[in-house]
C-alpha cells in the first residue's frame, strides 16, 4: 500500500511533456502552429523590433519633459513640454486662466456622476435628481454671474469642458429625440411619417460638416435684426440634430426586428399604443440595439471635434492653437498624441460601458 | 476657394437687406461689451496665449476701439473665426467690429455691404528664399521650384508675377502650413512664397532662421483693415478714427509712458488730441479723453507693432510699409481737428 501511495504522489509531481505545456508549449499552440501563423508572427515580430524601441527611445528615453521650446528644438527625443507648458491652455482653452478652478470643479462632480451612473446599482431617482442638481450647478459654475461669481460669456468656454459639454448634451438629448423619430416613422400616421422620414433621409443626406457651416453662417442671416443666437448653442443644436437622425435609423432597425408576436400579445393583453410601446416593445427593442447605439454615440462623440471649423476651442482647437505658435511649432506629433489619448479615453470608456451594459440586460442569458 | 468666395457672395448678397442696423454704439453700451471678431490661429495678430489671454495686433486694435469708448481696454469679447465665416458674422451682427487680418477690396465693402477703417497692416505677398542659394532679387527667381498654398490668391499671384515677368517657376504645391515649411527647410523647393507677415512666421520655425531672408520684392497689395457693416456712420467713425489716433499717437511721440507729461504740451495739435482742448471726442459720442484713454490703455501704433510682431517677437517683421510715413512707409493719419 505504501509503495502505491508514493508512486501516486510521483504521478502528480511528474509535469506533463514541456512541448505541450509552459513558455515552449505556449509560444507553439499560440504563435508557431501552422506555416502562415509562423510566417505571420515572424513578420511581426521584425516589425516590432523595427519601430518599437526607437518609439520608446523617441518617447522615454530622449524626451523633454519640463523644458523651455528652445532645448525641445535641439532635442533629438518627443519634447512633451509642449504639453505641460500648455497643458491648461489645451484642456480648459481661452476660459479665464485665474478661473480655471470653475471648469475644474465642474468636470471633477461630472466625472463623478459619470462613475455612479456606471454601476447600474447606484441607479436610483437619487441619482437623477443629482444629475439634475449636478448640471445646473456645472453651468452655475461656468457661466457666473451669480453667486459673486464674475460672468464668464460662453464664447469664452474652451477645451475639455467644451468637448465633453457638446458630447453629453449633444448624446442625451440626441437619443430620446432619435427613439421619437424611429416611432413616428413607424407610425401608422401618414403626415407623422412622412415628416419623420423627410427629416431623418434629410438629415443622413448631407455631411455633419455642412449641418455645421450652416448653423453658424447661413442661419444668423436669416434671424431678425439684432437677434443673435449664441455660437455654442448653435453648434450644439447641429450635433443633436445629426445624431438624432442616425440614432433614429438604429432604433427602427431594433423596432423591426422585434417579433410580431410581441405586437399580438400586447394587443391581446389590451394596451394601448404608448402602453405597448413603453412596457413591451421598447425595452427590448432598445436592448437589442446598444451595441449599434453605442457606434453612433462614439462616432458623435469624435464628430464633436469638427467645431474646430467654426472656431470654437474645443479640445482638438484649443491643441492646434498651441502647434500654431512659432515657440511650439513643429511639435505636432506629441500634442496630437495627447489629444489622441484623451478621446481614447473618452470612447473607450463609452464602449466599456455598453458592454457592461449589455451583460446586465442580457435576461435571456444567450451568451 | 473661388467656390468660397462665391458663396461669401451670395451670402453677402443675401445679407444686404438686414445688414443695415443703426445704433451700434448705444447697443454697444447698453451691452457693456464690444464684440471683435479676431482670427485665433495667426500669431502676433491675434491668437490666444497660453493663458487664454488674446494676444496681437488685431486684438490691440479692439482693445483701442474698447478703450475709446468705455475708457477700458478690456471691455470687449474676441470671437474667433474662420475665413469663411468673418464676413457673415459681421453682416449678421454677431459682432460689431471685425479686426481679422482681412484685406480691404471692392467688392468686399460695395456687394458685401462693408466698411473699411484705416489699414492697420498693410502687408503683401513676397519670397522667401534660403541665403545660399545667393538670390538678392525676385527677379533672379527663373526657372525656381516653389513652395506654395494651393486654391489661395497666393497661388495666382505668383503665376501673375512670374507670367508678367516671362519667367518660368514650378510650384509645389502643399496643403498644410506646417508640411509646407518642412518642405522648403528641408530643401524642396528654392523658395517659399505668401503673405510677408506670414513668411516672417515660418522663418521664425526654421531650425536655423538666420539661414533665410525674405527678398525686398512685394508682389501683391494686402491692405489689412478692422472692417464694420455698410449703414452706421457713427459706428464707423469710430473704429476708423480709433486707427487714426493710433498713427497720430506715434506721430506726436505720446507713448503709453509719457501720455500724462504730454497732457501738460503746448502744441495744440496735442491739446486737441488728447482732450486738454475739449470738441473732439464729443464729435464721435465719445468722451473728449477718448484718444488720451487708447494711448494710455493700449499704446500707441509703433508700441502694438513692436509688442506683437516688431523684431523683438519670434515674428521679428520690421516696419517696412507700416512705418510712419514721416519714415517712409504708409502710416499715415488724417489730422485730429
Amino acid at each position: 500500500m505504501a509503495i502505491i501511495a508514493i508512486d501516486k504522489e510521483k504521478i502528480a509531481r511528474i509535469k506533463p511533456p514541456v512541448i505541450k505545456t509552459g513558455v515552449i508549449g505556449w509560444l507553439k499552440e499560440n504563435l508557431f502552429n501552422g506555416v502562415i501563423n509562423s510566417l505571420l508572427t515572424i513578420i511581426i515580430f521584425l516589425f516590432m523590433v523595427k519601430f518599437v524601441p526607437p518609439f520608446i527611445k523617441w518617447a522615454f528615453v530622449d524626451s523633454v519633459w519640463f523644458s523651455t521650446s528652445q532645448v525641445c528644438k535641439e532635442c533629438e527625443g518627443a519634447c512633451w513640454s509642449a504639453i505641460t507648458k500648455n497643458f491648461r491652455f489645451m484642456i480648459f482653452g481661452i476660459y479665464p486662466y485665474e478661473l480655471h478652478w470653475r471648469p475644474f470643479v465642474s468636470m471633477l462632480s461630472l466625472f463623478t456622476l459619470l462613475y455612479f451612473t456606471y454601476y447600474r446599482k447606484y441607479w436610483s431617482k437619487t441619482l437623477l435628481y443629482a444629475w439634475l442638481a449636478g448640471l445646473v450647478a456645472m453651468a452655475v459654475l461656468m457661466k457666473g454671474g451669480i453667486f459673486g461669481l464674475t460672468p464668464v460669456p460662453t464664447e469664452m468656454w474652451g477645451g475639455l469642458p467644451l468637448t465633453l459639454l457638446l458630447s453629453i448634451f449633444g448624446l442625451t438629448a440626441a437619443y430620446p429625440l432619435g427613439v421619437i423619430l424611429a416611432l413616428g416613422r413607424d407610425s401608422k400616421l401618414p403626415g407623422i411619417r412622412y415628416m419623420c422620414v423627410t427629416y431623418i433621409e434629410l438629415i443622413r443626406g448631407v455631411p455633419l460638416i455642412s449641418l455645421l457651416f450652416m448653423a453658424s453662417i447661413i442661419f444668423p442671416l436669416f434671424l431678425p435684426e439684432g437677434v443673435t443666437i449664441n455660437k455654442i448653442l448653435r453648434a450644439q443644436a447641429a450635433i443633436i440634430f445629426f445624431t438624432a437622425a442616425y440614432i433614429a435609423e438604429v432604433v427602427r432597425g431594433g423596432l423591426q426586428g422585434m417579433n410580431k408576436g410581441q405586437y399580438e400579445a400586447a394587443d391581446a393583453l389590451g394596451l394601448n399604443y404608448y402602453q405597448t410601446m413603453r412596457l413591451i416593445i421598447l425595452p427590448q427593442a432598445l436592448k437589442i440595439v446598444i451595441p449599434p447605439t453605442v457606434s453612433v454615440l462614439v462616432s458623435a462623440f469624435k464628430d464633436t471635434s469638427l467645431v474646430v471649423i467654426i472656431s470654437l476651442y474645443d479640445l482638438l482647437f484649443a491643441a492646434k492653437t498651441v502647434i500654431q505658435k512659432p515657440q511650439w511649432n513643429g511639435f505636432s506629433t506629441e500634442v496630437y498624441i495627447f489629444v489622441a489619448i484623451l478621446y481614447f479615453l473618452g470612447c473607450f470608456s463609452m464602449s466599456n460601458f455598453s458592454r457592461k451594459l449589455e451583460e446586465e440586460l442580457d435576461t435571456d442569458k444567450r451568451s | 476657394m473661388k467656390v468660397v468666395k462665391l458663396f461669401v457672395v451670395f451670402l453677402a448678397t443675401l445679407a444686404m437687406t438686414t445688414a443695415a442696423m443703426a445704433g451700434t454704439l448705444d447697443e454697444v453700451k447698453k451691452r457693456g461689451m464690444i464684440k471683435v471678431g479676431v482670427n485665433g490661429s495667426v500669431f502676433g495678430f491675434g491668437m490666444p496665449d497660453d493663458k487664454g489671454v488674446w494676444k496681437g495686433l488685431d486684438v490691440d486694435t479692439g482693445r483701442a476701439v474698447s478703450a475709446a469708448v468705455f475708457g477700458d481696454p478690456d471691455k470687449v469679447e474676441f470671437i474667433a473665426l474662420t475665413g469663411v465665416q468673418r464676413l457673415p458674422a459681421l453682416q449678421s451682427g454677431e459682432i460689431d467690429v471685425l479686426c481679422r487680418n482681412t484685406t480691404q477690396t471692392l467688392t468686399r465693402e460695395t456687394k458685401a455691404g462693408l466698411n473699411f477703417a484705416q489699414p492697420n497692416y498693410y502687408d503683401g505677398q513676397g519670397f522667401l528664399v534660403p541665403k545660399k542659394l545667393g538670390v538678392k532679387s525676385a527677379k533672379e527667381l527663373d526657372g525656381a521650384t516653389v513652395c506654395v498654398l494651393p486654391g489661395t490668391t497666393t497661388e495666382m499671384n505668383a503665376a501673375d508675377y512670374f507670367r508678367a515677368n516671362n519667367m518660368k517657376w514650378k510650384p509645389v504645391v502643399i496643403e498644410n502650413t506646417a508640411e509646407l515649411n518642412n518642405a522648403f527647410f528641408a530643401g524642396r523647393c528654392d523658395c517659399l512664397t505668401s503673405d510677408a507677415s506670414q513668411l516672417a512666421a515660418n522663418r521664425s520655425v526654421a531650425p536655423n532662421p538666420a539661414d533665410y531672408e525674405l527678398l525686398p520684392e512685394i508682389i501683391s497689395k494686402e491692405p489689412l483693415a478692422p472692417v464694420v457693416r455698410h449703414g452706421d456712420d457713427q459706428w464707423y467713425d469710430i473704429v476708423n478714427w480709433t486707427v487714426m489716433a493710433l498713427i497720430q499717437a506715434e506721430e506726436f511721440g505720446i507713448t503709453s509712458k509719457n501720455v500724462d507729461q504730454m497732457l501738460k504740451s503746448n502744441n495744440p495739435g496735442i491739446k486737441r488730441f488728447l482732450g486738454v482742448t475739449p470738441g473732439m471726442g464729443t464729435q464721435l459720442g465719445l468722451s473728449d479723453k477718448w484718444a488720451y484713454n487708447i494711448v494710455k490703455m493700449v499704446g500707441n501704433y509703433g508700441e502694438i507693432f513692436e509688442k506683437n510682431i516688431g523684431p523683438k517677437t519670434p515674428l521679428a517683421l520690421e516696419r517696412g510699409l507700416n512705418a510712419l510715413w514721416t519714415e517712409g512707409g504708409l502710416m499715415y493719419a488724417a489730422p485730429v481737428r
